[in-house]
């Protein structure tokens, strides 16, 4: 595989494990939203 | 009188043995000494690199070979890996993940503004760079230092202290490299674009935050675990509010103890025959390099994400997924408020700023999990 072609292949890899990656993690803090949603009461502590 | 000369005794001084490399280094120690004092760029780390080169830079003098001072504190700070990762834990101490929390879409600007890390890598790979060292050159572009410093230390150790100083320099002038390229990429009605207030977080959301976040980021990249397991540690300390005492020390002893060994460690490998070669010129430009595109795909994720989005994100904030924390918050603030003096953008900024932390250590973690 010649330069070009590796570094390419690196940047589609990394950068979409990387997004895949925080992208999924964004989901699970929207699930922690609904499951744990803020209560008004919080505010006085 | 047994084996006593004069000549013995002067050939065991140092100037018999000063060589042109040892004042080279000695000024560019005095320009990160002089960068750090009286521009205020990262004193915290430059001023300790900068008299670490000068200290090292002696002939004769027992400093970095094995044993001795300076390479005790690279061994046992660097090599095993003790020292970024304490740093890590004080930035998650210090980190309120809040405002990442309450719009987790921000992860993903976090995510984008990785991209120079990947376009610098290609980069050094095509100047000649072999692929590890290209990998530690490439993880300048997340603006971390500790996770510069950690990825470099396994992947390309000789080039630590090149990486650092390019790491920690540009850092540093975070609010003189995103200014230009935010505005080639962005109109004057985008960055006037208002964003609704950040709902608040429960407090259970933030307490969960870091189990959940070392359950998946390590799950997905195990080699980032020290990073990330002590990011979350010491983000924990925070959200209980239970160990005040540790918070108080993770924030404030520890840092300053861990950070004061980072700087001797890191500029004890700036060894005039070592340092004073080509790579290093090809290294801070490409450390720019890697800023560059950073920002940009910060700010283009942005625009792209508010073609299916309702609610507009001001792009801007895409920039600070740059994870020079707080500085790159700051600069989309300033940015925004040229074009709209009402338009409080820190708070929303702080998002992908902080989720830009993680994202770092995702990236370190993809190429240690790629090249190991």
């Amino acid at each position: 595989m010649d330069n070009w072609t590796f570094g390419i292949t690196m940047i589609i890899v990394g950068m979409g494990g990387t997004i895949l990656t925080m992208w999924v993690l964004s989901l699970l803090m929207g699930l922690l939203r609904k499951l744990f949603p803020y209560k008004k009461e919080e505010a006085g502590k | 009188m047994a084996g006593f000369s004069i000549s013995t005794v002067l050939l065991k001084t140092g100037f018999l043995h000063l060589t042109i490399g040892h004042v080279i280094m000695w000024l560019i120690a005095a320009a990160f000494i002089y960068l750090a004092i009286k521009k205020d760029f990262e004193p915290l780390l430059l001023l300790p690199i900068g008299f670490s080169i000068f200290a090292v830079n002696f002939p004769l003098a027992p400093l970095v070979g094995e044993g001795h001072l300076f390479y005790l504190f690279y061994h046992y700070g660097l090599e095993k890996e003790v020292i970024p990762p304490l740093i890590f834990l004080g930035v998650g101490a210090l980190t309120d993940f809040g405002p990442m929390i309450a719009d987790p879409k921000t992860l993903l600007l976090g995510a984008a503004a990785q991209f120079g890390v990947f376009v610098a890598f290609f980069g050094a790979i095509l100047l000649g760079f072999n692929i590890n060292e290209a990998a530690s050159i490439g993880i300048i572009g997340g603006a971390d230092g500790p996770t510069c410093i950690y990825l470099t230390t396994k992947l390309a150790p000789h080039l630590l202290g090149a990486n650092a100083i390019a790491a920690y320099s540009y850092m540093a002038m975070v609010p003189l490299i995103q200014p230009p390229i935010i505005r080639l990429l962005t109109t004057a009605k985008e960055r006037k674009i208002r964003m609704r207030q950040l709902r608040p977080v429960s407090k259970i959301e933030r307490i969960l935050f870091p189990f959940v976040g070392t359950t998946f980021t390590v799950l997905i990249v195990p080699d980032a675990a020290p990073l990330l397991a002590m990011l979350f540690i010491g983000n924990l300390f925070r959200e209980s509010r239970v160990v005040e005492r540790l918070l108080k020390t993770s924030q404030n002893e520890l840092l300053n103890i861990v950070t004061i060994f980072l700087g001797l460690a890191v500029g004890s490998t700036m060894i005039a025959d070592k340092f004073l070669k080509p790579e290093p010129i090809f290294i801070f430009i490409l450390g720019l390099f890697a800023f560059a595109f950073s920002t940009a795909g910060g700010i283009l994720l942005a625009k792209f994400m508010n073609l299916f989005l309702k609610e507009k994100i001001n792009p801007l904030i895409g920039s600070a997924g740059v994870s020079a924390v707080p500085m790159a918050a700051r600069v989309s603030q300033k940015i925004g408020q040229q074009e709209d003096p009402k338009n409080f953008l820190l708070m929303h900024a702080m998002g992908p700023n902080v989720a830009g932390v993680i994202g770092t250590a995702t990236a370190a973690g993809m190429f240690l999990a790629m090249l190991r």
